[in-house]
């Protein structure tokens, strides 16, 4: 199994570590529910070295990406970035990603952990050979460093000020007299930043900012945030047999250009069910693979992710329901292995005061 | 410490004789090994329970787990208190923790159990 630039930090914290996407990661610290809320209310620090970072780079760079993606990367300007799908001929999801436009020719593009091999082969495949495709994940160190707290220790540590970043963009800073990049995302919901540099940079970022007041939070918090804010995780919500559509990320498809996998991703035909939210009516938790089912047992849809929500104080579920059952405020049973659950349809996200798209200059 | 007043189960329960009760919980380990604790469904009272058997379940943030009888029984309590703050059980495992008590037990049943040092050896053998 590999381990992060991290992993001796990890041990040294005390982390309860576990296998994910490959590699011996961090699930908690201190706890979930308390991480959760470090995230929530103060500033918490993840580990995500484990994902994979490509670089595009050439004058045909744009129109290739625009052919592998679902997102419309020409109307991405530098210093932005969007979240899309690479999806395969059927529609279904390869992986999905965040692309950064670094300049009109150079892209920058971030993957999950243990898709990030088969995505560099897939996209090297279906690009021009003129466009230069390099693989930096093995070199590139990252932490995501989240929560309303987070943007005074950002901004203390950082070189040059990040006051003017807006929520999916992105700039070069610089950190111990070596550049860095940092872009206003994350996987929490709150204010937050991701930030790529090299392994000695992200060392002392780590103990810089844990000397400011951030905590680490592990994957077990990492998947409850993301899960109160109806984020998808590969894998789960996404997989190369679910069409990217009923994923109901729309901005993340466009409908106005032609990629791999469009013709059946926009086919309303194809698209039988949709993701949708579901809180239960007590903390007792749904859990991936069990049944949404109506009331006579017959199955309707198919739990994806489910957990306690700390946030709310009962479970909430992520579920492919059948398309015309989605209705919100609409009672649905969910047979687990033990016994049967209720809940009813929810918007999402489930926890509505998320700080991520909020004004920067309120949290400095 | 693990207290030496109680028996303990291979799947890492304990149980402590209190008079003519049993008394029931998970051992500091279990909790730990669960992480934050935010459900717990409760046996009826009046249930009877064989040795080995699950009686009740205990959820956990990531994972839900079978609580099994240690000994032979009838359910002759609950503890209301950890349903409605399931967290008590990582806090205070042997003590406001319990989960439930038994009446007419088997005794017998006690002597296929460990003691606190041999439950402890039992603990690092698997780690």
């Amino acid at each position: 199994m590999k381990k992060t630039f991290f992993y001796d930090t990890h041990i040294a914290l005390g982390a309860k570590m576990a296998p994910f996407g490959g590699y011996d990661m961090p699930i908690q610290y201190d706890g979930i529910v308390k991480e959760h809320f470090y995230a929530r209310q103060g500033a918490a620090l993840f580990d995500t070295c484990h994902m994979g970072e490509f670089r595009f780079e050439g004058k045909n760079a744009r129109a290739d990406l625009d052919h592998v993606l679902s997102c419309k990367v020409s109307s991405i300007k530098p210093g932005q970035c969007k979240y899309g799908f690479i999806c395969n001929p059927h529609g279904g999801v390869i992986d999905d990603q965040i692309i950064y436009r670094l300049a009109d020719d150079a892209f920058f593009m971030v993957v999950n952990a243990s898709t990030k091999d088969h995505d560099f082969e897939w996209i090297v495949s279906n690009i021009s050979s003129g466009t230069k495709a390099i693989n930096l994940s093995a070199e590139t160190a990252k932490i995501d460093i989240q929560g309303p707290r987070c943007a005074k220790i950002v901004k203390k540590l950082l070189e040059k000020p990040v006051d003017g970043l807006a929520y999916y963009s992105f700039m070069l800073n610089a950190y111990r007299n070596k550049e860095l990049l940092i872009s206003r995302t994350g996987y929490t919901g709150e204010i937050g930043f991701e930030i790529f540099c090299d392994k000695e940079q992200a060392l002392a970022f780590w103990n810089d900012s844990m000397e400011l007041g951030a905590k680490p939070a592990g994957l077990g918090a990492r998947d409850t945030l993301r899960l109160e804010m109806g984020y998808p995780l590969y894998g789960h919500e996404l997989g190369e047999n679910r069409n990217a559509a009923e994923s109901g990320f729309a901005r993340a498809i466009a409908s106005d250009k032609e990629f791999i996998g469009s013709t059946t991703v926009c086919s309303a035909s194809a698209v039988t069910h949709m993701l949708s939210g579901v809180i239960l009516d007590d903390r007792r938790a749904a859990r991936a693979g069990d049944a949404v089912v109506d009331e006579n047992d017959g199955e309707t849809g198919l739990i994806t992710s489910g957990s306690f929500s700390p946030s709310l104080g009962r479970a909430v579920a992520l579920a492919y329901i059948r398309k015309d059952l989605c209705v919100t405020g609409a009672r649905v049973c969910v047979r687990t292995g033990r016994n049967k659950l209720a809940g009813l349809i929810s918007d999402l996200p489930f926890y509505k005061q998320a700080t991520a798209r909020k004004r920067l200059s309120e949290y400095l | 410490m693990t207290p030496n007043d109680r028996k303990f189960t291979k799947t890492h329960e304990w149980v402590k004789i209190d008079g003519d009760r049993a008394l029931v919980g998970i051992s500091d380990h279990a909790q730990d090994s669960l992480g934050d604790i935010t459900f717990v469904e409760l046996p009826s009272v009046g249930k009877k329970m064989t040795t080995g058997k699950a009686c009740c379940v205990i959820e956990s943030v990531k994972a839900a787990s079978d609580i099994n009888a240690p000994v032979s029984g009838e359910i002759a309590s609950v503890n209301r208190d950890v349903q409605s703050q399931p967290e008590i059980i990582n806090k205070d495992p042997y003590g406001k923790g319990w989960i439930f008590t038994l009446k007419d037990f088997s005794k017998a049943d006690l002597d296929g159990l460990m003691d606190s040092k041999s439950y402890e050896a039992f603990v690092s053998s698997e780690a």
